[in-house]
């Protein structure tokens, strides 16, 4: 009898295996265990605190960044793994196409890391500013207390009716 | 219906002898590396560890009192079976059930090319080094989204940090990867070991020992353990991704950690230390062959355990650098000179000799650049 079962045919079966087992027992201990809930405990942990808001919020910018440049050279990973299949056939022009292969890619890397793309923490972060160099030109308050600032906004006349001599 | 039935008991039932034999014993492994690294840890911190627990119950067994606490596995998995399971209000319900059981399949599922005698796989499937490191690289999902579904800070962050750490150290586990293929002209698990013959100086380990290091230290990294366990850093996180998980869901999370590493392990032995087979002795028999493959895999978990109690966990930024900066391109650099050597020279040994040169250079480099102590 011929063979009809590849050898993916078996993994498959092996991960149905593995499926069937972890199940298997998260039903067991479903089975098993108690059910009591109540208010305190269903709350998220938060080191004892009440829970400030969701935590389904904003992440930082880097992560994704991360994950940018870990897709190109996985890709290029992949690319590689036929190449070094056949490598001791092809010699020294897969050696060659290769070295550039890994050059272009290397390029990309250098230029990651020179952005600061690679850097966890910046020394300098770049921060983006208000243009505040016409503020500076500007001449400044001779006045700077707050009652002195409330006087030059009421009229003198309202302000000496109003207020009560000292 | 009955046909299928029948056919897949003619074709496979030896095979499914071994997907149970293998399953079984990863599984009893898993438990015992649990009390294997508890143990090894009160050794390292001359403490005693477990040792109460007993199998008092099985007349049997009684004469061993519990002296060396070996009971203390089943005791964990029994107790972790009756905890009530404690799901968040505010958490995503389904893949906060979800995550766990993707850990653990990816952590299982791993194991079906690795070959553990001559001829002896669950499928000798001809691309095996790619299913790996297709099957490994789900267990990212588990962890994220088990940080995502929580709905809390601490495994938010937790689930964050592990994800991009293992997608940072996936690129150098694969360039060592490739640096193996073209070593050993072949995709297929089988193939690699056969080609790494029973003179422990072909194994890949002596052959390439820079991609040794840098896999196993990836591996590390891979499986979230010490050094590189942030993912679950008790001092800032509490318990990182799996803070909010209770009864089976932690069991089958710490299951799949411990999984993890004796796969790991398993794929380090089979890629660099020679697989199934035996120094010196060629064709040795499938048991003697299983025996060593078991001997090479106990001694790399060692490794990994010894690891962990021994080396502080890095900061963030630190294994950020280290991957990307030191890792990703000291990873092409070896492909580069596995690829030329063999090029220039057609066989392996310029490269062994090179290697050490090279790892040598490192060692003398890393500790000349230890910094000085400013304590005067």
């Amino acid at each position: 009898m011929e063979n009809t079962i590849s050898e993916f045919g078996k993994v498959f079966i092996f991960l149905a295996l593995g499926v069937v087992l972890v199940v298997g027992g998260f039903i067991t201990s479903r089975l098993l265990r108690p059910f009591r809930p109540n208010t305190e405990k269903m709350t998220t942990y938060e080191c004892g605190e009440e829970p400030v808001g969701s935590s389904w919020v904003q992440f930082n910018i880097r992560f994704y960044v991360i994950a940018l440049i870990f897709i190109i050279f996985d890709v290029e990973i992949l690319f590689l793994f036929p190449w070094a299949t056949i490598y001791k056939q092809l010699g020294t022009f897969a050696l060659v196409e290769a070295l550039i292969f890994i050059g272009i890619l290397l390029v990309g890397l250098a230029y990651a890391w020179v952005k600061g793309d690679l850097e966890w923490v910046r020394p300098n972060p770049n921060v983006p500013q208000l243009p505040t160099k016409k503020f500076e030109k500007m001449p400044a308050r001779p006045e700077a207390s707050l009652l002195s600032l409330v006087e030059s906004i009421t009229p003198a006349s309202a302000s000496e009716s109003s207020l009560p001599k000292v | 219906m009955n046909a299928l039935a029948l056919l897949l008991v003619m074709e496979l039932g030896d095979r499914f002898a071994l997907m149970g034999v293998v399953l079984g014993v990863l599984l009893t492994a898993v438990a015992y590396t649990v009390y294997a690294e508890r143990r090894i840890a009160a050794f390292i911190q001359n403490r005693t560890g477990p040792d109460r627990v007993g199998f008092d119950l099985i007349p049997q067994l009684k004469f061993l009192k519990g002296a060396i606490g070996l009971g203390q596995p089943l005791a964990d998995v029994i107790k972790l079976l009756m905890k009530e399971d404690v799901v968040p209000e505010n958490a995503n319900k389904f893949v906060h059930a979800l995550a766990p059981l993707i850990s653990l399949f990816a952590a299982l599922t791993t194991i079906a090319v690795v070959p553990y005698a001559k001829g002896v796989a669950i499928a000798d499937v001809n691309i095996g080094i790619l299913y790996i490191l297709a099957i490994t690289s789900l267990g990212v999902y588990g962890i994220t989204l088990s940080g995502w579904a929580s709905n809390s800070k601490y495994s938010l962050l937790g689930g964050l940090r592990s994800s991009a750490q293992m997608i940072s150290y996936e690129l150098s586990m694969g360039l060592a990867v490739v640096s193996v293929v073209v070593l050993t002209n072949a995709l297929n698990m089988g193939e690699i070991v056969e080609s790494q013959t029973s003179n422990p100086l072909n194994w890949n380990v002596c052959r390439n020992l820079l991609g040794f290091i840098i896999f196993t230290t990836a591996a590390f990294a891979e499986t979230n353990r010490a050094p590189f366990d942030l993912p679950e850093a008790e001092q800032e996180l509490v318990g990182g991704y799996h803070t909010e998980y209770s009864s089976m869901k932690f069991a089958l999370f710490f299951l799949a950690e411990y999984a993890n590493m004796i796969v790991a392990c398993t794929v380090i032995v089979t890629l660099f230390l020679g697989g199934y087979q035996v120094p010196f002795w060629t064709d040795a028999p499938w048991f003697v062959q299983v025996g060593a493959f078991i001997t090479k895999t106990l001694f790399m978990m060692f490794v990994f355990i010894w690891v962990r109690w021994t080396l502080p966990r890095f900061k963030y930024n630190q294994l950020m650098d280290l991957g990307w900066k030191f890792m990703l391109p000291l990873g092409l650099f070896n492909l580069l000179i596995v690829a030329s050597t063999i090029v220039i020279f057609g066989n392996s040994l310029p490269l062994s000799i090179l290697n050490l040169v090279l790892v040598a250079l490192c060692v003398a480099g890393s500790f000349a650049a230890k910094p000085q102590s400013k304590m005067a």
